[in-house]
């Protein structure tokens, strides 16, 4: 037997108490974890898109259009390699209107070789014509890119919605009204974490077509450069060839663009760390309660062992040290929970963000929190027994 | 040299606002070995004074000397220090730790002491035995009678070998059959091992095992 | 014969930090439950009154949202022409075609950029939403380079206030007064001259035509007239409707966040309620088992202990109450995904909230004190007698 087998043997006085005040601790933690999952989520969707690519929008808003005129005198700026076109599409799959997915028609000569280090084409059907491709395109692109109605689906989308290759599937359009059939040639998958989201890619042409009645107004362009620490003076240069036109462009780096769909979130992250504080607290009350109930039904045994020798602070020590193991079993358990619940469940809001979790950083925020929060729980109980004089503990009978 | 020398020493309460005085200027001896009964009407003072010679209290004035050190001067660790080393108290009430087995109840003390585990439950079987319990290692306190706690309670305070023994009421609660086998016990000790014992009792018939009688009264020692 | 209640009462005053703190683990959830549903009434009502039942609000087919949408001006005077459409007081159709976009913004207070709705209007709006009322400046002067604020926006977003100058494309417009509308999601807007504004953002095109029916029971009926009419290719909702349709995924993602929360705070206060009686029944044992002899039946026992349980959980409740109130009126927002916008709204704690609150409490506390309460009635005489 030793110091800490006396404070376990103290935590196993009242089973019921114990165990109870383990689980709210347990529950408050879970919480606590969780909402520092959302957090971290929120925090890596912050990390989608590059910092080497720029996007250019109309620096109005992003509903509205850019000229195409523009597209040459953006390319005309030294440092820009490769200019990509990227339109939102905005359609809905009548048979799936709640599974959200992004659609983008982009012109794919220059958007995938673009994005070559982050998306790989998986599958692909086999082409119906001969057709030479543009050396840095990959080949399996060929059927696609035979087709005008042709597109290139995520494989996490086409198993989730059970769609196979060549299959055609209609979207109706709510930007461009009507039903648009659209026949999946290829499948892709993300091979870098800063490609985020799962959906769908089609010709630029199409829409224009179909959807614009030919007139070509872009939403957004997509800038690749030759130098990327170049970025910001890039940046600043096109949008000064368009300072005094109808339309101005807000040029900017990809992961900036990204970012500031997660900024419109605006206060939630607050919100969720003064929750997060109020569960904090809540958790001292709890353990506080129990401690101090638990420290008075011992007074006498106190009075005891300082009758024995044991110093007021090896006392303090004990006290504390009870109110931490409670606290750490409950915290281990309520963080562990939450990372396995959270990260499991693959919860992803339709692919706004990447998929859920919690990042092992707030696991281990969670238990110390837990950890620090037990101890300071048990000072006023500990400060309340060493500060016990012997006699008057021994002559209290409870 | 005596054993416990209590030279001049006043101890007084304070309730509210009022000070109540206890001791008021006593001198008391016992020799080494001696074995004292303290008696007294309750309210005389005598288990303060056993709290005080015990180091568990502290005097408002006066010294107290046990084994040649004069703890009334010692500050609050020095006193713990003192105490588990050379002094061993029996409750009338035990004062047993409920959650901790016999053998780990005698063991705490040893906690104190530099020794390693093994030496501990070695020392502690030891005690136990010399109580007669030596069967009865894993019992928790509820398992066992009144006077086979009390005896637990006994070899607990002899398991650091103090050289003072006090007693305050000792058979109190016990059955006269019980009790008796405590004072047997109390007798043995003191003979065989020469400890000093100093018992409070109200009990004449327990106070008849003791060397020496000694009367308290209102905080004035009798003989 | 039952125990008095005062009994209960006074015990638990005579515990005052083992009570305090029970009941502040109570009511830190039941403030978080108030506020969880005072988020969701605001949200609710900036909706709700922003949409009235007596309007018709026309969108292109198959846009889900007004910014999706496009009307021409010839389906706007069709639309006009429709008998079934109200006049107002001096016989002019109660139309208003309206040109919606949203234009990113930088927040005010806080890093990073939201979108705001900019309408464009003609006079006619503002008699059709008759809850919009003009709070500091005045109205624009229709033909000019003048807009309007929802008061909400002008506190959220930089560059909003009155005076300011907003800059859409290569046009600066003067913000010469701000709005207000009865919480309604308008508030979160800003509003210029359809006339002004049209050529500035899509040319000749509306997004959206709202109007009053003469007789709001003829709905279906409008509805299909609308919607069958091949010059128009539109489809046609009660204003009301559309803006709960608008606000469903957020609401029901907030109602849903506020729920989660609050069950898992509620069992760990539950515990901890739980915890706090046990020792107080554990504390009593003696004086239970003297009213046990006395001639109390056991159930009365249970009775009394689930009351002084509840009675605890019921101060902790009305701390929430407290704690909650100050979040009144708190202004916050955050971007409506479906409507592409930002809406601004306002906490509102209700009656209903609050007394929704101290039934939660209770609740907690009558589950927290069941077993308790149950092992308090259940005693074995003799042994309680004899217990220290």
């Amino acid at each position: 037997m030793n110091l800490l087998s006396l404070v376990l043997v103290n935590l196993g006085r009242n089973k019921r108490r114990t165990v109870l005040t383990l689980m709210s601790v347990t529950v408050a933690l879970f919480l606590f974890c969780a909402l520092g999952g959302v957090l971290d989520t929120l925090a890596d969707a912050i990390k989608f898109g590059s910092e080497s690519r720029l996007a250019t929008r109309n620096a109005m808003g992003l509903v509205f259009p850019i000229p195409q005129a523009y597209r040459q005198r953006i390319a005309a700026v030294p440092g820009i390699r490769r200019i990509a076109v990227q339109n939102w599409f905005g359609g809905l799959d009548p048979a799936n209107p709640h599974n959200f997915f992004f659609e983008f028609a982009v012109d794919p000569e220059n958007f995938f070789p673009m994005y070559r280090s982050e998306i790989e084409i998986a599958e692909a059907s086999p082409p119906q014509a001969q057709i030479s491709l543009p050396a840095d395109m990959d080949p399996k692109l060929a059927a696609f890119m035979t087709e005008q109605t042709a597109c290139v689906v995520s494989e996490v989308l086409m198993k989730k919605m059970g769609w196979k290759l060549g299959q055609t599937i209609t979207l109706q359009g709510t930007i461009y009204p009507g039903s648009w059939p659209f026949t999946i040639r290829a499948t892709y998958r993300a091979i870098s974490q800063a490609f985020g989201g799962s959906g769908m890619f089609f010709h630029f042409k199409y829409l224009e077509q179909k959807g614009m009645g030919g007139s070509g107004a872009v939403g957004v362009y997509k800038l690749e450069l030759s130098h990327p620490e170049q970025a910001a003076e890039i940046a600043k240069q096109v949008d000064a060839l368009f300072e005094n036109s109808a339309a101005s462009t807000h040029t900017e780096t990809e992961r900036a663009f990204a970012a500031g769909f997660v900024s419109m979130y605006g206060n939630i992250p607050f919100v969720l760390r003064v929750i997060g504080l109020a569960v904090a607290f809540a958790i001292l009350l709890i353990a506080a309660n129990t401690m101090v109930m638990a420290v008075r039904e011992r007074t006498s045994e106190v009075g005891v062992m300082k009758t024995l020798g044991f110093e007021d602070s090896t006392i303090f020590g004990i006290v504390v040290t009870e109110a931490a193991v409670i606290t750490l079993g409950g915290g281990v358990a309520g963080s562990l929970l939450a990372k396995y619940a959270i990260d499991t469940s693959h919860f992803n809001a339709g692919g706004a963000f990447p998929p859920m979790t919690v990042h092992w950083a707030t696991v281990a925020t969670g238990i110390s929190v837990a950890l620090v929060i037990g101890a300071v729980s048990g000072l006023i109980p500990a400060w309340q027994a060493s500060r016990l004089r012997i006699v008057d503990a021994l002559r209290r009978v409870e | 040299m005596s054993a416990i020398e209590v030279r001049d020493v006043y101890k007084e309460y304070q309730r509210d606002s009022q000070h109540i005085p206890v001791l008021s200027g006593l001198t008391f001896d016992v020799a080494p070995a001696d074995f004292v009964a303290l008696m007294g009407p309750s309210g005389s003072g005598k288990t303060t004074l056993l709290n005080l010679i015990g180091g568990i209290d502290q005097p408002s004035r006066g010294q107290i000397v046990v084994g040649g050190t004069d703890i009334a001067k010692l500050d609050g660790r020095k006193l713990a220090k003192w105490r588990s080393r050379n002094v061993g108290f029996i409750f009338q009430l035990y004062n047993l730790i409920p959650v901790l087995t016999a053998l780990q109840n005698v063991e705490l003390p040893l906690l104190l002491a530099k020794m390693s585990g093994k030496e501990r439950l070695q020392r502690a079987k030891t005690a136990l035995e010399l109580v007669g319990l030596g069967d009865r290692l894993s019992h928790y306190p509820r398992q066992l009678s009144g006077g086979q706690e009390q005896r637990v309670a006994i070899a607990r305070a002899l398991v650091s070998d103090p050289a003072v023994l006090l007693a305050d009421e000792p058979t109190g609660d016990l059955d006269r059959k019980s009790g008796e086998e405590i004072l047997q016990l109390l007798e043995r000790l003191n003979a065989e091992f020469k400890k000093t014992i100093v018992m409070v009792t109200h009990d004449p018939h327990a106070a008849e095992r003791a060397h020496r009688m000694v009367h308290l009264d209102k905080g004035v020692l009798s003989n | 014969m039952a125990l008095p209640i005062s009994y209960n009462v006074r015990n638990v005053i005579q515990r005052p930090v083992s009570t305090l703190t029970t009941a502040l683990g109570v009511g830190l959830t039941v403030a978080i439950f108030i506020g969880a549903l005072a988020l969701a009434s605001g949200f609710r009502a900036a909706l709700v009154s922003t949409g009235s039942a007596d309007n018709v609000i026309v969108l292109r087919t198959g846009a889900d949202s007004e910014i999706s949408s496009g009307i021409s001006r010839d389906a706007s005077d069709v639309i006009r022409a429709l008998p079934d459409v109200a006049p107002d007081p001096d016989g002019h159709p109660l139309v208003s075609p309206e040109v919606v976009v949203v234009i990113t913004k930088q927040r005010l207070g806080q890093p990073g950029s939201s979108n705001v709705t900019v309408r464009g209007v003609d006079a006619v709006a503002m008699r059709l939403r008759d809850r919009v009322k003009i709070a500091e400046g005045r109205m624009f002067t229709p033909g000019t380079d003048e807009v309007i604020v929802g008061l909400r926006i002008s506190r959220r977003f930089a560059g909003c206030g009155l005076g300011d100058h907003m800059r859409f494309g290569q046009r600066e417009f003067t913000v010469v007064g701000l709005f207000t509308a009865d919480g309604a999601s308008f508030e979160s807007e800003a509003w210029g001259d359809n006339a002004v504004l049209m050529p500035v953002f899509r040319g000749e095109v509306f997004q959206s035509v709202t109007f009053r029916m003469r007789d709001p029971s003829r709905f279906a009926a409008i509805k299909q007239v609308l919607e069958a009419d091949p010059r128009l290719h539109v489809q046609a909702k009660l204003e009301s409707a559309f803006y709960a349709e608008q606000s469903q995924t957020l609401a029901s993602l907030i109602q849903f966040i506020g729920v989660f929360i609050t069950l898992i705070m509620a069992v760990g206060a539950v515990f901890g309620a739980m915890n706090t009686m046990y020792a107080a029944v554990g504390a009593r044992t003696r004086e239970i088992a003297t009213l046990l002899v006395l001639g109390f039946s056991p159930w009365s026992i249970m009775v009394s202990f689930m009351i002084e349980s509840v009675f605890l959980s019921l101060i902790g409740g009305a701390l929430g109450c407290v704690l909650a109130l100050p979040i009144n009126g708190i202004s916050t927002g955050t971007t409506n995904f479906q409507s592409f916008s930002e809406l601004a709204f306002a906490f509102q704690v209700t009656p209903a909230a609050l007394l929704a609150g101290l039934a939660f409490s209770a609740a907690m506390g009558v589950v927290g004190g069941f077993l308790p309460a149950l092992r308090a009635a259940r005693q074995p005489l003799a042994a309680a007698l004899r217990a220290t």
